[in-house]
C-alpha cells in the first residue's frame, strides 16, 4: 500500500504548500512555482541517472519540446490546461522513446555525448522554422486565473498551486515507480548489467523506459516553466539549462526525490539571493553582475565537498532516520553496496 | 505644465566648480533658473506623497533587465550604468520634484526566461514604479504583455522593434530609439541616391531587428539592384558562407543590419576573402569605438589603431549628435556626466545612448507631475515629449508609441561619426516620404536637467 502512503504524504505536503502560498508574497509564490517546475524536470533526471545509471546532458531539450508543445497547444487549439500538460509530457516522452532507442546502444561518455548533441542542436530548430516557433523571440504563453477564485486572487498564487500540484503528482508517481518492479530492475541494471540480463531482465527495453520516463518529466517541467514565465524562447533551453538540471540533481543527491527538491530550491533561490546581496552592497556594475555567478560556483563546490552524496545524503547522515525519505530512493550509485541494498528493499 | 523644480537650481554651482571649464554654461543656467522659481512656488506647497508603487516622498524606484554578462553584454553592459550616471547627476541637482531616482537593473543574460524572472522580482518584490529601457527584442517580448496586464509603465524599451508601437494591445509600452524600419528607409534612400546602378547585397540578423531593417531598405532600394540577401544567426559566429555568397553575387555595396560583433566578423571575413565592398551599417552595429575594440580582439591584433583603421569609411546613420562634435551642447553635457560619474567607461555610443534615454525618462517624469500615478506617466508620454538628446523629434502620441523619428547619414572618420547630410525624418509606412528636418536641434538646458 505504498501508493496510499505516498498519496497521503503528498496530500499533507499539498496542504502545507497551500497554506504557505497564502502567507507568502506574490513574488515568493512565483519563485515557488518556478521551483516546482524545476522539481518535475530534475526528479525525472535523478531517476534516470540515479536509478537506471544512464547519463543525460540533454534533458533541457526535452523541456524545450514540452514547453513548445504546450505553447502551440494553448495558442492554436486552446485546450484546457490539464490536458495541455498531459499532452506535453506525452509528446516529450515520444521524443524520449525515439532518442532512447539510440541511447540504449550507447554507454557512459558516448551516451552523454549523444544527449549533449541533442541539447546543442534542438534550440536552433526554433530559429529555422520561424513561422511555427516564432524564432528567437519565441511564443507567448498566457493563462488566465480561473474565475471561481475571484478577481482579486493573485495570479502568482494560482501558478504556485498549479505547478505544485503537478510536481506532487509527478513525485508520487515516480516514488511508486521506483518502489515497483521496474524500479528494482533499473537498480539491478545500474549495478551490473550482465548480471541483470542473466537474471532475465530486458536491459535495452528497461533503459529506453527510463529515458521515456525522464523525458516525460522534462516535458512536463518545460510546460510548467512555460506557463510560469509566460514565454517559450530558444534562449531559455540552451545547454546551460541541461547542465543546470544536472547540477540540481547531483547537488540535491542523485537518485533521491527529496534531493530533486533541494536541488531545485538551490537552482532558483541561490542565484537570485546572491544577486540581491551583491546589488545591496553597492558593488560596481561589472562586479555586481559577475560576483553572484562566481559565488554560486563556490557554493556548488563547497556543498559537494561537505556533502559528497548531495544535500539529501548529507541530511540523512546528519539526522539519520529522522530525515524525510518519502521517495525511498537511495543515494548515488554505490556499486559495492548494491547487494545489501537489494536485501533491504522490501523492508523499508 | 510650468511647475518647475526650484530646488535643483541652487545646486547648480556644484558641478561647475568640479568642472571649471564649463562655468559659462552654469552661469547661463542660473539666469534661466531665476525665471522658473517663482512659477514653481505654488505647486511646491503641495506635499510629496507616495502616489504610486515605487514612489515615496523621497524617491522614485525604477527597474530594468539588462544583459550584464553573456553574449550581448560587450558594449550593451555600459548602457544601464550610463543611464544611472545621468540619474545620479539629476539627483545631485535636486532630483525630480525633489525625489531621487533609484535605478535597479538586474542581469538577464539576454535569456528571455531569466528576463521573466527578474521582471517578476522587480514588479512583485521591489514594487518598481516603472520598467525602464529593458534591453533586447526577444527578452523584452517575454515581459511586455505581463507588464501591460499589471499596468506597469514599460517605457523606452532598448530595441528598435516596431512591435513596441502597439497602443491598443500594449498601451503601457513605449519604444525610444529610431526603429529599424525607419532606419532601413533612411539608409535605403541614401543608397538609392548615391549608389545608383550599383549591385547591393544585404547582410542581416535573422530576427525582428534584421527583418524590420530589410523591410525598410526594400521600401526604398529598387529590387533589381539587390543581388544577394544573406542572413546570420547570432549563435553561429562563422559568417564565411554569407560573405562568400555576397562576393559571388558581385555586391559592390553591402548593407548590414548587424550587432557590433557581427559587423566586426563581416569586416574581418571580407578581408580574409579579399572582398572589399562599401559597407553601410545600421546604427546598432556601427559604434566606431565598440567596433574598433571588437575588431582588434577578434583579429588578435594589438597594434595601436588597427581596429580604428578598419572602421574608416563605414557609412552609417546617427540619431544622437555625433560624439565628434565637441561644440554641441548635448555632447558637452555627455562629457560632463561621463567625467564625473563614469570615469572608468569609454565615452562611446553606448554611454551616449544610456545617458540620452535617461534624459528622456526625466523629461517624462517631470511631465507626469508632482505626485504621479503610474497612469500619469503613460498619459504624459501619450501627450508627447519635447525633443531631447536626439536630432529628430519623438513620435509619441496616444496612437503612436514610436520614439525617435529620424537620423542623419554619416561616415566613420577617425573613430567618430562625421555627418554627411541633414537630419531626415520619416514614418514606418512603405510610401511615407523621407523629408529633411530643418528645424535646428534645441540646445541642451544649461543645467543638464530638462525643464518640465
Amino acid at each position: 500500500m505504498t501508493l496510499a502512503r505516498h498519496t497521503a504524504a503528498a496530500l499533507g505536503i499539498a496542504l502545507v504548500l497551500a497554506a504557505l502560498s497564502v502567507r507568502l508574497s506574490p513574488y515568493r509564490d512565483y519563485q515557488m512555482a518556478e521551483v516546482a517546475a524545476y522539481v518535475v524536470a530534475v526528479a525525472g533526471l535523478t531517476v534516470l541517472i540515479g536509478l537506471s545509471g544512464q547519463i543525460s546532458i540533454g534533458n533541457g531539450a526535452f523541456m524545450a519540446i514540452g514547453a513548445y508543445a504546450s505553447a502551440l497547444l494553448l495558442l492554436h487549439l486552446g485546450w484546457p490546461l490539464e490536458l495541455v500538460f498531459a499532452a506535453s509530457a506525452v509528446i516529450a516522452a515520444l521524443a524520449g522513446a525515439i532518442f532512447g532507442v539510440a541511447a540504449a546502444r550507447l554507454r557512459g561518455p558516448y551516451l552523454a555525448g549523444a544527449t549533449l548533441m541533442l541539447a546543442v542542436a534542438l534550440p536552433s530548430v526554433a530559429g529555422q522554422y520561424q513561422g511555427i516557433f516564432g524564432g528567437d523571440q519565441g511564443l507567448a504563453v498566457t493563462i488566465i486565473t480561473p474565475a471561481f477564485l475571484g478577481a482579486s486572487f493573485p495570479p502568482t498564487r494560482w501558478l504556485a498551486w498549479l505547478t505544485c500540484a503537478a510536481a506532487l503528482i509527478t513525485l508520487v508517481l515516480l516514488a511508486n515507480l521506483s518502489r515497483s518492479r521496474v524500479g528494482r530492475s533499473w537498480r539491478a541494471i545500474r549495478d551490473d548489467e550482465i548480471a541483470a540480463s542473466l537474471a532475465g531482465l530486458n536491459v535495452a527495453r528497461l533503459q529506453i523506459l527510463a529515458f521515456v520516463v525522464s523525458a516525460a518529466c522534462a516535458g512536463l517541467g518545460g510546460a510548467l516553466l512555460a506557463v510560469v514565465t509566460g514565454i517559450v524562447a530558444p534562449g531559455a533551453y540552451t545547454l546551460t539549462l541541461s547542465i543546470a538540471l544536472l547540477t540540481a540533481a547531483v547537488l540535491g543527491g542523485l537518485g533521491t526525490l527529496p534531493g530533486a527538491v533541494w536541488g531545485s530550491l538551490v537552482l532558483v533561490l541561490v542565484p537570485s539571493y546572491l544577486t540581491n546581496v551583491a546589488a545591496g552592497h553597492g558593488l560596481s556594475g561589472g562586479a555586481s553582475s559577475s560576483v553572484p555567478i562566481a559565488a554560486y560556483g563556490v557554493i556548488l563546490i563547497v556543498v559537494m565537498l561537505v556533502f559528497p552524496t548531495g544535500i539529501q545524503g548529507g541530511l540523512r547522515r546528519l539526522f539519520g532516520p529522522m530525515t524525510p525519505d518519502a521517495g525511498i530512493l537511495r543515494g548515488a550509485p554505490r556499486r559495492r553496496a548494491a547487494a545489501s541494498e537489494h536485501q533491504k528493499e522490501g523492508s523499508v | 505644465m510650468n511647475r518647475s523644480h526650484p530646488m535643483k537650481r541652487s545646486h547648480l554651482g556644484r558641478p561647475a566648480i568640479v568642472l571649471g571649464a564649463i562655468a559659462a554654461l552654469a552661469v547661463a543656467g542660473c539666469s534661466s533658473g531665476a525665471k522658473s522659481s517663482s512659477s514653481g512656488s505654488s505647486s511646491s506647497s503641495s506635499a510629496l506623497t507616495a502616489s504610486a508603487p515605487g514612489i515615496t516622498a523621497t524617491q522614485i524606484l525604477i527597474g530594468s533587465h539588462q544583459p550584464l554578462t553573456g553574449v550581448a553584454a560587450p558594449g550593451y553592459d555600459e548602457i544601464a550604468p550610463a543611464s544611472n550616471a545621468y540619474f545620479q547627476y539629476v539627483n545631485a541637482n535636486g532630483g525630480v520634484f525633489g525625489r531621487k531616482i533609484v535605478y535597479k537593473y538586474l542581469n538577464d543574460q539576454y535569456d528571455p526566461t531569466i528576463t521573466s524572472t527578474v521582471v517578476h522580482q522587480l514588479v512583485l518584490q521591489d514594487s518598481v514604479y516603472s520598467i525602464f529601457n529593458g534591453l533586447g527584442t526577444p527578452t523584452h517580448l517575454a515581459v511586455a504583455p505581463y507588464l501591460n496586464a499589471q499596468k506597469v509603465p514599460d517605457v523606452f524599451v532598448a530595441s528598435g522593434c516596431e512591435c513596441w508601437n502597439a497602443p491598443s494591445t500594449l498601451p503601457n509600452t513605449f519604444g525610444w530609439q529610431l526603429d529599424y524600419v525607419r532606419e532601413g528607409k533612411i539608409l535605403g534612400n541614401y543608397i538609392k541616391a548615391h549608389f545608383a546602378g550599383k549591385k547591393i547585397g544585404y547582410f542581416y540578423q535573422n530576427d525582428e531587428f534584421g527583418q524590420d531593417g530589410v523591410k525598410g531598405l526594400n521600401y526604398e532600394i529598387p529590387k533589381s539592384q539587390v543581388v544577394a540577401s544573406e542572413s546570420y544567426n547570432p549563435a553561429v559566429t562563422n559568417v564565411a558562407p554569407q560573405v562568400t555568397a555576397l562576393k559571388a553575387a558581385g555586391a559592390q555595396v553591402v548593407v548590414s543590419f548587424s550587432v557590433p560583433a557581427f559587423t566586426a566578423l563581416l569586416k574581418l571575413t571580407s578581408l580574409k576573402l579579399s572582398f572589399a565592398p562599401q559597407l553601410v551599417v545600421s546604427d546598432v552595429g556601427s559604434d566606431p569605438i565598440t567596433l574598433a575594440g571588437l575588431l582588434a580582439a577578434f583579429a588578435k591584433n594589438t597594434t595601436a589603431g588597427f581596429g580604428s583603421a578598419l572602421t574608416q569609411g563605414i557609412i552609417t546613420d546617427g540619431y544622437l549628435p555625433s560624439l565628434g562634435e565637441t561644440s554641441n551642447t548635448w555632447i558637452q553635457l555627455l562629457q560632463k556626466i561621463h567625467t564625473t560619474y563614469l570615469p572608468k567607461l569609454p565615452l562611446d555610443g553606448n554611454v551616449a545612448y544610456g545617458i540620452a534615454v535617461g534624459y528622456t525618462f526625466v523629461q517624462a517624469m517631470l511631465k507626469a507631475g508632482r505626485n504621479p500615478t503610474r497612469q500619469a506617466l503613460v498619459g504624459a508620454i501619450n501627450a508627447g515629449l519635447p525633443q531631447g538628446f536626439a536630432v529628430a523629434p519623438y513620435a509619441y502620441s496616444a496612437t503612436n508609441h514610436d520614439g525617435i523619428t529620424g537620423a542623419y547619414m554619416a561616415v566613420v572618420k577617425n573613430g567618430a561619426l562625421a555627418p554627411t547630410g541633414p537630419v531626415q525624418v520619416t514614418d514606418t509606412t512603405p510610401t511615407g516620404a523621407i523629408t529633411t528636418y530643418s528645424t535646428a536641434q534645441p540646445a541642451a538646458p544649461a543645467s543638464g536637467v530638462p525643464s518640465s
